[in-house]
C-alpha cells in the first residue's frame, strides 16, 4: 500500500527582489525550493504512511533538477521517490498537470492516499489537488488541518471552511490538501539524510504513465499564457516619524481624505 | 524543443534572460540559450523587442462549436441560503461581459431547502436563475456538487462560468472545470473580452503579486474564472425584475459522495473570515508578545475591521492561524491594511500587497514593509497606536460612515 506526498519545485520567493529603476523582479541567483505548503504534504504521507504500514512515496513533476525536492523529501522521511521529467510535460498548466500526476498515481497502484499543499507559492492556484482527484474519479478534502483518524478504508479529517471548521469523513482513496497547521515538519535524521543521499530517484518520462499523449503539457492545456506583466508600482510612500501623537494626527488626516473613515 | 530562438534575428539585448521567471534562459558562447527549468510561460516572447522567440504549438486540435456556447453563468454560492456578497459582484462584472458579447446573466444555485433565492437577485441584471435541489446537496460536498453543477453547464453550454474565489468555490471549481475538460484561472483579478477575438481576457497575479499574467482559454468551454471577493464592484440595484426561475431536479447517479459531513463548527462572529474585511489592523513579531494585539483590537474595532497577523505572530502563538496573513496563510485585499510590527517579508507581502491602501507602523525605518506601504509611521507602536485611537475615538460611528 502507497500514500504519496505531491510536492513541487518553485522559485524562492524570498531571493525576488524589485529593480527601483524599472520596477521589474530581479531574479539572478533565485533559488530553487521545496514548496513550503508542500513539507507538511511530506510530513501528513509519512505519519499516516506509518500508521497504516504503507510506503510513502514522495512524487513531483518537473525538470530534471526538481530531484532537490525529492531528495529533501526522502529526507523528510519518505521512502521512495518519483520524479515526472519529460519535455512532453513542459508547459502543462493545471488542467494538464493534475492529468498527468493523476496518470502517474495510477501507474504506481495500491495508492490510498495523496497529500498535496495547499497551494505553491509561485502559481497560488490551489487547483492541482483537486483536478488530480478528479481525474482520478477520487473524493477529495482540500484545507486539512487536521487528520483526526485514518484507517485503510476511511479517514475523518477537519478542515478550515471561511465559516468555521468541517469535520468529515472520507472513503479511500483520496486526495487531501493540507494547510501549515495541519502539523510540523519533522528535522530530517541522520538515517533520513543518508536515505536521501543513496536512495533512487525513479524518473519517469510520458512513456512510463499510462496516459493520453495529446493530453500533456502545453498541447494538452485549455488555457494559455497570452500576457505577463509586472503591476504598476505603488506610489511613494509617506513617512512621518516625528512625535506619536502628531504622526498619528497625520494618518488620520490622510485617511480621512481618501474617505477611508 | 518548442521554445524557438532565431539567433539571426536575436540582438543579445537580454531582457528575455532578465525577464523569465524561472531562470531558464542565459548566455552561453554570444548566443541565448534555454535550459530545461523552461516552463513555455512565454514571459520572454512578450519582452522580445525583435520577435526573435517564439513557442512551437501544435495546431490546436479542433474543437469546434465554441459559437454553440453562448451565456455568463456565475456560480450562486451561498451560506444557508444567503447568497454570498460576491455573486453580487459577478454578477456585475458578468453583465458587463455580457454585454459586450450581446448575452445574458443567468446565477446556479445548488442546495436544499432554500429559501427565495430570487429575491435576493431582484434588481439585478440577472435573467435566470437555476435552482437544483436535493437532500444530497444540502451540505457543501465537493463530489455531488460538481457533477450537478457540471451537468447543468453541459446541458446548458454558458460561455463563460464565474465563481468566487472563496474557500468553497476554490475547492468546487476546479473538480467542475476538471469534469467539463475545460480551463480555469483561479483568483482573478480583472476580466475582460479581447476585442478582436471574443475571448475572455483572465487576468491574475502570480509570483505572491509580484507578476500579473493574462491567461485566455481558446478553444475550450467554458471558459472558467475565480475571483476574489471584493474585487469586482456590485451592481446598482435597479432596472431589473426578479430573474425567471428554473428548477432542476439532478439525477441520483449525480448525487453520490465518499465524504460524509461529521460535524461543522461555525465560528463565533462570522466576521472573523479576516478575507471579507474591509478593514484588516495585522500585527507581526514586532509587537514583542500576545499584548499587543489588545491594542490593535482596539484601532480596529474603531476602524470597523479586524485584527489578522503575521506568520511570525502566529508562530508565536499570539494569534489564531485562521487570521495569518501571507504565503501559508491567507490572501487579502481589504480597502484598508494596517500593518503593525511587521517587517514585510516577502512572504508576507504576497498576502496583502493588493490592499487598496497600506498603512505601516513600524519601529525600524528601513523595514521592508515601508516599501509597499502608502503611509508610515516610524515609530513604537506602544505610543503610536494608542495616540491613533485617541484621534480616532472622537469620529463615532455615523460620523465615519457620513464622511
Amino acid at each position: 500500500m502507497r500514500i504519496v506526498a505531491c510536492i513541487k519545485q518553485v522559485p524562492d520567493t524570498t531571493d525576488v527582489r524589485i529593480d527601483p529603476e524599472r520596477g521589474t523582479l530581479i531574479r539572478e541567483g533565485v533559488e530553487s525550493i521545496l514548496n513550503p505548503l508542500d513539507a507538511h504534504a511530506v510530513e501528513a504521507a509519512v505519519t499516516v504512511a506509518a500508521a497504516l504500514n504503507a510506503e510513502a512515496v514522495a512524487l513531483c513533476m518537473g525538470p530534471p533538477q526538481a530531484e532537490a525536492v525529492l531528495r529533501e523529501a526522502l529526507a523528510g522521511g519518505c521512502a521512495s521517490a518519483v520524479l515526472l521529467s519529460d519535455r512532453a510535460f513542459a508547459g502543462a498548466d493545471t488542467w494538464s498537470t493534475s492529468y498527468t500526476l493523476a496518470c502517474a498515481v495510477k501507474a504506481m497502484g495500491d495508492v490510498r492516499l495523496v497529500a498535496c499543499g495547499k497551494q505553491a507559492i509561485d502559481g497560488d492556484t490551489a487547483q492541482v489537488g483537486p483536478g488530480m482527484a478528479t481525474h482520478l474519479g477520487w473524493p477529495q478534502v482540500t484545507y486539512v488541518r487536521r487528520i483526526c483518524e485514518v484507517s485503510e478504508e476511511w479517514a475523518i479529517v477537519e478542515r478550515l471552511t471561511d465559516w468555521g471548521d468541517d469535520t468529515l469523513r472520507v472513503r479511500l482513496p483520496a486526495v487531501l490538501t493540507v494547510l501549515k497547521d495541519l502539523n510540523v515538519p519533522r528535522l530530517p535524521s541522520l538515517v533520513g539524510q543518508m536515505r536521501a543521499r543513496r536512495s533512487d530517484v525513479r524518473k519517469w518520462g510520458a512513456g512510463d504513465v499510462d496516459g493520453d499523449p495529446t493530453e500533456f503539457g502545453l498541447d494538452g492545456s485549455p488555457t494559455r499564457v497570452v500576457r505577463v506583466f509586472t503591476p504598476p508600482p505603488r506610489g511613494r510612500c509617506v513617512v512621518w516619524d516625528g512625535a506619536p501623537e502628531e504622526s498619528a494626527g497625520r494618518l488620520v488626516e490622510a485617511l480621512r481624505e481618501k474617505r477611508l473613515i | 524543443m518548442p521554445l524557438n530562438i532565431d539567433h539571426e534575428a536575436c540582438v543579445l539585448c537580454m531582457r528575455c534572460v532578465n525577464d523569465c521567471p524561472f531562470g531558464a534562459l542565459s548566455m552561453a558562447d554570444e548566443r541565448i540559450a534555454v535550459s530545461d527549468a523552461c516552463t513555455l510561460c512565454g514571459a520572454c516572447v512578450q519582452v522580445c523587442p525583435v520577435d526573435a522567440l517564439s513557442i512551437e504549438v501544435e495546431a490546436a486540435r479542433e474543437r469546434g462549436a465554441e459559437d454553440e456556447w453562448r451565456g455568463v453563468w456565475v456560480y450562486g454560492e451561498h451560506h444557508q441560503g444567503e447568497l454570498h456578497h460576491v455573486v453580487h459582484e459577478l454578477v456585475g462584472r458578468g453583465s458587463e461581459l455580457a454585454g459586450v458579447r450581446g448575452c445574458t446573466v443567468s446565477v446556479a444555485v445548488l442546495g436544499h431547502d432554500l429559501p427565495e433565492v430570487a429575491d435576493q437577485l431582484a434588481g439585478l441584471p440577472v435573467d435566470t436563475l437555476y435552482v437544483a435541489e436535493h437532500p444530497s446537496l444540502a451540505d457543501c460536498l465537493d463530489e455531488p456538487h460538481a457533477r450537478v453543477l457540471a451537468h447543468l453547464i453541459a446541458q446548458h453550454r454558458p460561455e463563460i462560468v464565474l465563481a468566487g474565489a472563496t474557500a468553497q468555490g476554490r475547492s468546487l471549481m476546479p473538480r467542475v472545470a476538471t469534469l467539463c475538460r475545460t480551463g480555469l484561472t483561479a483568483d482573478c483579478t480583472g476580466l475582460e473580452i479581447d476585442a478582436e477575438t471574443g475571448h475572455l481576457l483572465q487576468t491574475r497575479p502570480a509570483f505572491g503579486g509580484n507578476v500579473m499574467a493574462t491567461i485566455v482559454t481558446r478553444r475550450h468551454r467554458p471558459q472558467m474564472a475565480t475571483v476574489r471577493p471584493k474585487v469586482m464592484a456590485p451592481p446598482e440595484r435597479r432596472g431589473h425584475g426578479t430573474p425567471a426561475v428554473i428548477r432542476c431536479t439532478p439525477s441520483e447517479d449525480l448525487l453520490g459522495s465518499a465524504v460524509q459531513s461529521v460535524s461543522k463548527r461555525i465560528r463565533a462572529g462570522e466576521s472573523v473570515n479576516i478575507v471579507d474585511a474591509d478593514v484588516l489592523v495585522a500585527g507581526g513579531r514586532g509587537l514583542g508578545g500576545p499584548e499587543g494585539f489588545e491594542l490593535l483590537r482596539e484601532v480596529a474595532d474603531l476602524l470597523g475591521g479586524e485584527v489578522a497577523a503575521s506568520r511570525a505572530a502566529v508562530d508565536a502563538g499570539w494569534a489564531p492561524y485562521e487570521r495569518q496573513v501571507g504565503q501559508t496563510g491567507k490572501t487579502v485585499q481589504p480597502k484598508l491594511y494596517v500593518a503593525v510590527g511587521i517587517s514585510g517579508a516577502v512572504q508576507h507581502r504576497a498576502g496583502m500587497q493588493a490592499a487598496e491602501t497600506i498603512v505601516a507602523v513600524n519601529l525600524d525605518p528601513d523595514a521592508p514593509i515601508f516599501e509597499v506601504a502608502d503611509y508610515g509611521i516610524v515609530g513604537d507602536y506602544r505610543r503610536v497606536l494608542p495616540a491613533l485611537t485617541e484621534k480616532l475615538r472622537p469620529l463615532n460611528p455615523t460620523e465615519r460612515t457620513q464622511t
